[in-house]
């Protein structure tokens, strides 16, 4: 019978983010995966600690970039030599360098697009809720506390195994996220 | 917050290191041996002479302008970019009056040169700006002009390492307004007079700034290939961070864009016009075996650095960045090939070993002053208030 899920995860509060950053390193020797930090302001090596992988955001701008790029040339070259051929001063029909300013700025306005749907695409956002915000004492995450959550999802999640070994890298309030 | 008081960064007298002003003696070595060979070739042949001279002075020329320009552009803009390569910049633009000195040959040899210095071949309102008189007294005006600009930037500089209070950084900033326009204005003037006037009878509006954006290329490409030089060596190895380099690896490539802009706009603009005055000069390119060398100025001035330099990985590898930067210097070179040595040569693609080795010559004399203005101050502006947010900036990516 399929369960509807109802963990989210398990989330440990630090004090101190070098503490976070450790216990991120401990999490990740250990085979754990599907996990993120969540900190009150950038803290430097974090990204690193977590094992963050390149985004795919550059590729889906470049993408747009090169179908932007295509695109604005041959609506341009469709229009003056095969569409509606006007014979302009005797210029050829393909008058590629006057096609090249708006080739350029699609190019521009394409990645650009590409880029920011790109993102909102890959990174789930906008999203109004999240289960971490279940968790009791997460507002501290804005202000002082350092985050540390392991999901369910994880391949090598075992509700008391994670637990155990979470309170075991110098955290307290280590608790269950409910959906 | 003065530099120091947060002592994260200590600040040590940032002495230039010894190997790097080692360099001069080389530098002074290879510009000899090339310097000797043009005398050769100027008994040998003097117009070819001093045709080949035109461009390796316009190539040095570019860096010095160039590199002033830069440093008036971060007084303008702040940003931590510029407070790490403003002093290798600085050592470059106290190289003006060498520069002067490097023009001289133009001048003497101008009747060589400029087809309308002949008398009579210019008449009405192109002989009134165009003679030999008026030449000369222009050129006189732009150097005194640079020289006084680069002058007081680089005294009020080393007054703000001595007094780093704001009143010495305000009037830096002050400045740097009015002195980039006055740049632009006697850049675009001495860009007709010198590069323009080839083809007398050709003008183009845009030629200026077309000059102006491929100066601050080379000057930018020139100051990271010594920015790798530094990071080399010990006090700035520590200091230059990835993150700097991404820096001026982003400008870099803000840079060739905006060469390729206006060079591709000229194009255009003549093109779109086709009338008999304008297209000469492109038509001797164009319809030529110039084409190719049009086409290997497209590919390698353009295409390929604007492809490579928007690698991320490429733009923080110190390494990487400077080959870029110096294929894009190497490219200045061909670009100015490209404007001169054809109204030299309607017929098609000709090329002298002057071409190359008066560039070297030149070069070789310009770095071997250039590395000893470089030892004359610390590497780094130590009154700057801003050092300490440059040494550190982005440290959180």
């Amino acid at each position: 019978m399929y369960k509807i899920p109802t963990l989210y995860g398990l989330i440990a509060e630090f004090d101190k983010p070098e503490q976070l950053i450790a216990a991120c390193e401990r999490v990740r020797e250990n085979g754990y995966r599907c996990m993120d930090a969540y900190v009150p302001y950038p803290v430097k090596g974090l990204a690193d600690a977590l094992g963050f992988r390149k985004s795919r955001v550059p590729l889906v701008t470049l993408i747009g970039g090169i179908l932007g790029c295509s695109g604005g040339y041959y609506l341009q070259y469709w229009c003056s030599a095969i569409s509606y051929p006007i014979n302009v001063g005797g210029r050829p029909l393909n008058s590629w360098p006057s096609f090249i300013p708006i080739t350029f700025e699609m190019t521009i306005l394409f990645a650009s697009l590409f880029c920011v749907l790109g993102m909102l695409a890959l990174n789930g956002l906008p999203r109004p809720h999240h289960p971490v915000f279940n968790a009791p004492r997460f507002a501290l995450a804005t202000r002082d506390r350092f985050f540390l959550c392991i999901e369910a999802d994880d391949p090598k999640f075992d509700l008391r195994g994670t637990r155990l070994f979470l309170e075991g890298l110098h955290s307290h309030d280590v608790t269950e996220v409910l959906y | 917050m003065s530099g120091g008081t947060k002592g994260t960064v200590a600040i040590p007298s940032y002495a230039a290191p010894a190997e790097i002003v080692g360099l001069r003696k080389p530098a002074f070595i290879v510009g000899g041996i090339a310097l000797i060979l043009c005398a050769i070739g100027w008994v040998v042949n003097p117009t070819q002479f001093l045709q080949s001279y035109l461009i390796g002075f316009l190539l040095w020329c570019g860096v010095v302008l160039g590199s002033m320009a830069l440093v008036m552009l971060q007084f303008l803009t702040g940003g931590a970019w510029g407070i790490m390569i403003r002093r290798p910049l600085e050592a470059a633009t106290r190289t003006m009056p060498l520069l002067a000195l490097f023009f001289l040959p133009i001048l003497f040899g101008m009747r060589r040169l400029y087809a309308w210095s002949a008398p009579g071949r210019l008449t009405g309102h192109q002989a009134q700006y165009l003679n030999v008189n008026f030449f000369i007294i222009r050129a006189i005006i732009y150097f005194i002009v640079w020289g006084f600009l680069a002058f007081i930037l680089d005294r009020w500089s080393l007054e703000q390492d001595r007094n780093p209070g704001y009143s010495n950084t305000r009037r830096l900033q002050l400045l740097a307004g009015p002195a980039i326009i006055i740049y632009g204005f006697t850049m675009t003037f001495a860009s007709i007079d010198w590069v323009m006037s080839l083809a007398p009878g050709w003008y183009s509006s845009i030629f200026g700034m077309l000059i102006v954006g491929g100066q601050g290329l080379g000057a930018l490409a020139f100051i990271i290939i010594i920015m790798l030089l530094l990071a080399h060596h010990e006090l700035m190895a520590d200091l230059l961070q990835p993150r700097h380099f991404h820096d001026l690896g982003k400008l870099l490539l803000a840079f060739v864009m905006v060469w390729a802009y206006f060079a591709f706009s000229q194009l255009l603009i003549i093109w779109a016009g086709n009338l008999t005055t304008e297209i000469p000069w492109y038509l001797h390119r164009l319809n030529t075996s110039w084409r190719m060398v049009g086409l290997f100025i497209v590919v390698f001035h353009f295409a390929v650095p604007f492809m490579l330099l928007l690698s991320r990985d490429l733009k923080r590898n110190a390494g990487g960045l400077a080959a870029v930067a110096i294929g894009l210097f190497a490219m200045r070179w061909v670009d100015l090939v490209w404007m001169t040595v054809p109204e030299f040569h309607h017929g098609g693609f000709q090329i002298s070993w002057m071409d190359v080795m008066a560039p070297i010559a030149l070069g070789g004399i310009w770095l071997g002053v250039y590395f000893t203005e470089l030892k004359r101050r610390p590497l780094l502006p130590i009154g700057e208030s801003n050092l300490q947010n440059a040494l550190q900036h982005g440290d959180d990516e």
